[in-house]
This record gives structure tokens, sequence and C-alpha cells, in this order.
């Protein structure tokens, strides 16, 4: 039985580092961090213990018109600002509605306006909050809005799980496809969530390093000193296609979705589980799915958030998976650029593989002075590593609260 | 003080403006919320107690749907400032 091929034909963007894929990208490249001193008042006004983070290099209000900021909540707009680059960069496919799909994840949804309506309700009444409220604030909201914007019957469907919402929205993209469910899939997820109650929330599980004064280097993947991540927003959205519907149409392919594997831990409904069980049994997943075997992998492009604990699980995780054969395979771990986009964080780093698959070049990991001996994998540090000549293949790590793991593995295009 | 037609035309112009981003000049007396102005019954309610606020009136949510055209707004914001 030969599964429809998936493959990747547009790409689209915002996010600390950049308002377009390709200025992420190239900030990535040259070292840039996201991450800065945050402005809000309610960041003195509640003594918050965490000051900074990563917000878009481009607010959604300078891209979108004036009516749908007010009418869709952050989440819903970066999930449009991305889906209309990545759209366009597709060629816009002339495709089925009925045949075309939206899948956005996110990891907490439109809370913004529902505090917003919340407080609207305490300080004015009822009649006062606002008829959109609700469908502003539905988890569904980016999706739906998405399928509106391109004329999707197919579905528009939200993975909800924490931090690997994003990919595993890739995931139930390349799902549909292969089933014959679909022909092209606009997958990927969105995250807008700084706001006090979630830097209060996580300052609370001590899960966000506190290193105010130097915002810039506080998120150190595999570091030593590292004390938590940092909060970031954003969303990246992919065009899927069947290779047949891509072929057909003359589209550009960027690399084909070869696989996704997606497990649980069944452990704790915040840390992972330590030996990275669950972890390394997606990442398997992938691989069979992809009919690879660990030597196949030339890239991965880990979860990392710079958490003590969550980097290490993750580590051994890959060691489980593929054994000494990851020796030799460069592993990047972008947050330390980006911050950590939460539930649009896996479809971010997805990007972020498959531009390292196009320009051969996995990214150096940033702000390691003290190198983790805990971690036992081959972390790419000071230059960028450059990936072989010829077919190759990288995987992206995306790991969430409540135990949730997604692998996805990009294949390079001849 | 009341205010005049013309304030509460020119007012709800851009109530209507900020909520569905259609131009000011194209809100004009004679024209309909639902059929010319192609606003929706949840935007309605808005744009009513929005102009609520900005001319200290009252229109009760069982009002809004009897206003057909922008004029029977005006009047009846006009007539609810006394």
């Amino acid at each position: 039985m030969s599964a429809r091929s998936v493959v990747v034909t547009g790409m689209g963007a915002t996010t600390p580092l950049g308002g377009t894929v390709a200025s992420t990208w190239e900030a990535l490249l040259a070292g840039q961090s996201g991450i800065h001193t945050l402005t809000h008042d309610w960041v003195t006004k509640y003594e918050l213990p965490v000051r900074f983070g990563a917000e878009l290099a481009v607010p959604a209000a300078e891209v979108l018109k004036k009516v749908e900021t007010k009418r869709m909540d952050p989440s819903a707009q970066y999930a449009m600002v991305a889906s209309r680059q990545a759209w366009q960069d597709a060629g816009a496919p002339e495709v089925e509605p009925e045949r075309l799909v939206v899948a956005i994840g996110t990891g907490i949804g439109g809370f913004t306006t529902t505090l917003n309506a919340w407080d609207t309700l305490r300080e004015k009444g009822p009649r006062r909050v606002y008829p959109l409220s609700v469908p502003m604030l539905m988890p569904s909201s980016p999706a739906g809005n998405v399928s509106i914007e391109l004329g999707a019957r197919g579905g528009a469907r939200t993975p909800v799980s924490a931090c690997a919402s994003g990919a595993e929205a890739m995931a139930l993209g390349m799902d549909l496809i292969q089933s014959g469910r679909a022909d092209v899939v606009v997958a990927g997820g969105t995250e807008a969530a700084i706001h006090p109650l979630t830097f209060a929330g996580f300052s609370a599980m001590q899960a966000l390093s506190t290193r105010n004064d130097d915002p810039a280097t506080a998120s150190r993947p595999y570091d030593t000193s590292r004390d938590g991540f940092v909060m970031g927003e954003g969303a990246a959205i992919v065009v899927l296609e069947s290779e047949e519907h891509a072929k057909a149409r003359g589209a550009t392919i960027y690399a084909e979705l070869a696989g996704a594997g997606i497990s649980s831990d069944a452990h704790n409904i915040v840390a992972p589980e330590p030996e990275g069980a669950g972890a390394s049994r997606a990442m398997t997943l992938a691989l069979e799915q992809a009919g690879m075997s660990t030597t196949d992998i030339s890239h991965i492009n880990a979860h990392a958030t710079s958490t003590p604990v969550g980097d290490v699980a993750e580590s051994n995780a890959i060691r489980a998976a593929f054994g000494s054969d990851a020796d030799g395979i460069p592993v990047s771990a972008t947050k330390s650029q980006t911050g950590h986009l939460l539930g649009a964080a896996g479809a971010v780093e997805a990007l972020l593989t498959i531009m390292a698959i196009r320009d051969r070049i996995a990214p150096a990991v940033r702000h390691i002075t003290d190198f983790d001996p805990a971690v036992t994998i081959d972390v790419v540090r000071g230059e960028h590593r450059t990936l072989p000549e010829g077919p190759i293949a990288a995987m992206d790590n995306s790991f969430g609260f409540g135990g949730a793991n997604v692998a996805l593995i990009f294949r390079s295009v001849a | 003080m009341a205010y005049t037609d013309d304030e509460i035309l020119a007012g709800l112009a851009e109530i209507i403006n900020e909520e569905t981003g259609l131009e000011t000049d194209a809100v004009q007396l004679d024209k309909t919320f639902t059929d010319d102005l192609d606003i929706d019954s949840l935007s309605m309610m808005t744009i009513a107690v929005t102009a609520e606020e900005k001319f200290g009136v009252k229109i009760p949510d069982e009002e809004v749907k009897n206003l057909v055209t922008v004029n029977d707004a005006v009047t009846y914001i006009k007539n609810a400032q006394s």
C-alpha cells in the first residue's frame, strides 16, 4: 500500500524575530534575540517577578485592517497574518472547497478576550459585553476565521495539546491528506498569551526564567544556568498538499512531511517523564511512519525550552530513540532566540526545520557558556553546522503539558 | 445640551466605521443598516450600545430591530435625548 505523499507548498509566520518566514530565518541565523524587557504598565502594576518576553517583531495591527483587530482575538489575528502569507506563498492553490481543511492549534486560545469581557461585565454590566466575545474567545476561532477567509469547507479543526498544539495540527493535516479526505490543509499553530495572568501563573509554578537583568540571553537551552522558559507569542502556518495535487498545478515544493508520531506520557500533568519514554516513542513512531531508520535523520530541532528538567528529559529521549546514532546528529534549539511560543512553538520550529533542510544549515544554539554535562546529545554550539548535500531528513520535536509528545519528520525533495 | 441631527449622524458614522470598517461617507440617512450597509445583528447591537454611551440615551434591545434606516436611528436618538 502506498500512502499519498504530503508536501509543503507554502509557509507563513509572524514571530518575535520577524514578520515573515524569511525575516525570522534571517534574524535567527544572524544570532538576534526576539526577547526584550516588557514595557506594559501591568508589569510594574502587579509587581510581576518576570518582566520580559518575546513579543511579535511586527505587531498584527500594522498588518491587519483596524476592524479585523477589533473582531478577532490576537490569537486569531496572528493566525490570519501567517495564513494569508502561507496561502499567497503557495500560489493561492485552486482546490475544491470541500477538499480544503484548516487545522490551527492553540495552547490557550482567546483568553485575553475572555478576561476583557469579564472586566467589562463587572465594571459596566452584561449589556456592555461585546457581542462577539464568545466567538472571539473560543479556541477554534483562529481556524474558523481562516476557513472563512480561504473558503475552506472541508473542516475547521483545532488540535489543543498545550505546547504541542501547532505540531499536532500538522500531524492532523498529514493524516487527512494521506487518508484521502483532503487535498490541501492549511495547518499550524498560534498563541497570544502575553498577559499578566499567564506570567503570574507560569511564575507561580516556577516555569519561567527570572533573568530580568539580561533578557536577551535568558533563554539558554542546555546551559547549566538555564532557569526556565521565556514566554513568546506568534503564529506559523504551512500549506500541506498531496504530492499529486501539488505536482498537477506545478507548485513549488519546499519539503515532504514524511512522518508524524504522537504519544502521551501518562505520567504527570506538568513534568515530563524523566527518561523521556513517551517522547522517544513519538520519535520512533514518526520514523516508522516515514519508513526511515535513525541514520536517515540529519538534524533535529529540539523542543528545548530552557527548563532545568525538560531539556535533560528530551536529551534522554533522543538518546533512547536514536541510540548511538544520535552522536552524529546536530541538534538545534531555536527557542534560545524566539522564546517559547507555546501552542505556536511546534509550528514555528517546523518552519525552521524546513528552512534548515532547504539551506543545509543547523542553526547554533545561543547563550551556552557552560554546557550541561547531563545533556548527552550533539548540540550545535558556537558556529552553525552545515548539513549534508543530497537527500536528507530532519525532525522537529514538540512536547506539552498534559504529557503530549509530537515528533514531525520533514524530508528534502529533489 | 442636545446633539443636532448632523452631530448624531457623524457620531453614528464613526461608531459604524469603528465596528465594521465601513467608510464614514457611506453612512447616509437613507441607507438601510442590513441591506445597504451589510451590518449584521451582532454588530447592530454593538453600535446601539456604543451609541447609548456616546449620546447619553437609552436604546432598549427591542427597539434596535425597529431601526431600519440610518435616519430611523438618528430620529430615535434625537427624540430620546429630551
